[in-house]
């Protein structure tokens, strides 16, 4: 059986930054135990032997020509901002007050 | 309805190319296609008219002028709304990029301008093209044109249900675990899931980056061949596309060939578990293929069997990380709750506002996956099941050319049929997901009604790792076999579509 408890959610859902009401964290407590069920019978498949693969086809070092190219403007950079001010995003105090 | 819409693309190229029709002519009979049907399929969620027109017009003055242009100029097509586009919003179906208009174009995006394409709009999508239905669509569900009851499939079907109303003629999709094949399937239309890295997915709004795909949908083999020539080759804004050129997927359409051809039919994907109605297509496609000289072999792979579970970890663990950037700061929505809020209750509030169920879901799930305790349980041993699935296909390319199965183990369901059920919905895609961990090809061809329902039903072909052209070349075999079989092609088995009523 799956861990998975409100409280749980609730952390992780805090972790991820999506505030969630307590009916959501009901259903999601519920539909989250069922899938990570389902997808833990993964570990039956592998052993220590078994390399992992994170890419499907591995390619490394990639590199390109070092070329100056023109890039976006600030205005342009700025363009789908909800808020900016002196050509920076504005956004709400990072720090809590108390 | 004008007949110029019930062309497949090829036909269209060659009629723009010998100046028999102009590109206004075909642009426009589609976006009066669209104007009269999507208020009821709602394909698209922004139509780009006068844009495309002006594309048309220009391309038309050229050819008059004698100018040599690329292939596909002229011919219009739909664009999945998850690749960026200067001059229309681009939302993957999310209230959180409601409105959004990207800085920058797609690299397919592009390609397509370059060659000339008229773009008719943008295509409906499941939120971040998380779904199999497009009922997780911030903007509503696309409909399928051959029973308006019923899902599209997804996420890509916008662009199914835009090819198979003949609403445009080619689009593209992306495909994470089946979002352009499933819907081809149940639609009765052709997807293609190309290589990993044969198109770029620079511009494309990222679910799961080691998965997602950018692919042609189209209404034949060769029309989704002549799309993937033109989307196709390397781009040095994505480290992942492939710097070696996979060959012209179109002159393999134009050779079909299963004479020696030895396909693998793939033992996990096919009996228990599918339709009646679409195992009996799928079996009757086996006999053509031997009547048509092939060699039919069955292959064993048994880490299929693990596939829904990795691609479950994978994706959300993946997805989690992609979606941090919607944090309400650089783009998108902005949501600041009363008082004096900080940072972190602002985008809180904002992703609790912007992102639908399954989002959520998928993203929270990806938090767990990744978490310190459980990362070599879930994620660790997701990827280690991706070595295992790339295996077994090693091994059954050994013995088989191409490998085939249903696409999908159902025709098109109706709608809220699976909604509140996840792992119901991700069982759709458990025959195209192993291409997505392994990174190979697959396409999926329209394979004849199941008799329970009428409904189509899909094959599904892969190759191994850059054999795109194999799709290609057997897909078209195939493709004509079912015709002359048929006497007609799939689309022409559609009833009328009703709107309006």
């Amino acid at each position: 059986m799956s861990e998975l408890t409100p409280d749980l959610v609730r952390h992780l859902a805090s972790l991820a930054r999506i505030q969630v009401t307590d009916a959501e964290v009901e259903t999601l407590t519920e539909q989250l135990a069922v899938i990570v069920d389902a997808v833990a019978t993964i570990n039956k498949a592998v052993d220590a032997s078994v390399p992992a693969t994170s890419h499907p086809i591995a390619m490394s070092n990639v590199f390109r020509e070092d070329i100056v190219e023109p890039s976006l403007s600030q205005q342009s950079a700025l363009s789908g901002a909800a808020d900016s001010d002196q050509g920076r995003f504005r956004v709400a105090a990072i720090l809590d007050e108390e | 309805m004008s007949d110029l819409i019930k062309h497949n693309a090829s036909e269209l190229v060659e009629m723009l190319a010998s100046k028999q029709v102009s590109s206004v002519e075909v642009t426009q009979a589609h976006l009066d296609r669209i104007a009269e049907v999507n208020p009821t399929i709602n394909s698209f969620l922004h139509v780009t008219g006068e844009e495309a027109l002006k594309v048309a017009s220009d391309v038309d003055k050229r050819r008059a002028a004698g100018e040599q242009l690329p292939l596909l100029a002229g011919l219009p097509i739909a664009v999945k709304d998850n690749l960026t586009t200067t001059d229309a919003p681009t939302t993957a179906g999310s209230k959180i990029l409601e409105g959004w208009i990207p800085q920058y174009d797609a690299t397919v995006v592009k390609l397509l301008r370059a060659q000339g394409m008229p773009i008719l709009g943008k295509t409906n999508l499941d939120e971040f093209a998380m779904g199999s239905s497009t009922e997780f669509s911030a903007y509503g569900p696309s409909r399928n044109p051959w029973d308006i009851e019923r899902i599209p499939g997804g996420s890509g079907g916008g662009s199914s249900s835009a090819v198979a109303s003949f609403s445009a003629p080619l689009a593209i999709g992306s495909d994470t675990g089946g979002s352009i094949r499933f819907p081809a399937a149940v639609t009765g239309t052709v997807g293609t899931k190309p290589t990993y890295g044969g198109v770029s997915r620079y511009g494309l709004i990222a679910l799961a980056s080691s998965l997602d795909q950018i692919g042609p949908v189209s209404r034949s083999v060769l029309d989704a061949a002549l799309l993937q020539d033109v989307i196709s080759g390397h781009d040095p804004h994505d480290s992942t596309s492939l710097p070696e050129s996979l060959g012209s997927m179109a002159d393999a359409a134009r050779n079909p060939s299963v004479k020696g051809k030895r396909i693998g039919v793939i033992k996990q994907l096919t009996g228990a578990g599918f339709q009646p109605g679409v195992q009996a297509r799928f079996d009757e496609s086996l006999e053509l293929l031997a009547k048509a000289g092939a060699e039919i072999v069955e292959v064993d792979c048994p880490s299929f069997e693990y596939a829904i579970a990795a691609y479950y970890l994978i994706l959300p663990a993946e997805a989690s990380s992609n979606l941090a950037k919607f944090d309400s700061v650089r783009f998108g929505l902005r949501v600041t709750p009363d008082g004096n809020p900080t940072i972190e209750r602002v985008m809180a509030a904002t992703r609790e506002a912007g992102f639908g169920p399954e989002v959520k879901r998928r993203i929270i799930l990806g938090t767990y996956a990744l978490s310190s305790g459980y990362y070599d349980a879930y994620y660790g041993s997701a990827q280690k099941v991706r070595t295992l699935i790339q295996r077994d296909l090693a091994k059954a390319f050994e013995v088989a050319d191409v490998l085939v199965s249903p696409t999908a183990p159902t025709t098109a369901f109706k709608f809220g049929e699976k909604i509140d059920d996840p792992l119901a919905m991700y069982l759709n895609d458990i025959a195209t997901i192993p291409a997505n961990l392994a990174g190979i090809p697959g396409m999926a061809i329209p394979n004849g009604l199941a008799d329970e329902d009428g409904l189509p039903s899909g094959i599904q072909l892969l190759a191994p790792a850059r054999a795109d052209a194999r799709l290609y070349e057997v897909g078209a075999a195939l493709e004509s076999l079912h015709e002359n079989v048929w006497g007609k092609r799939m689309m022409q088995f559609a009833p009328e579509l009703k709107v309006g009523a």
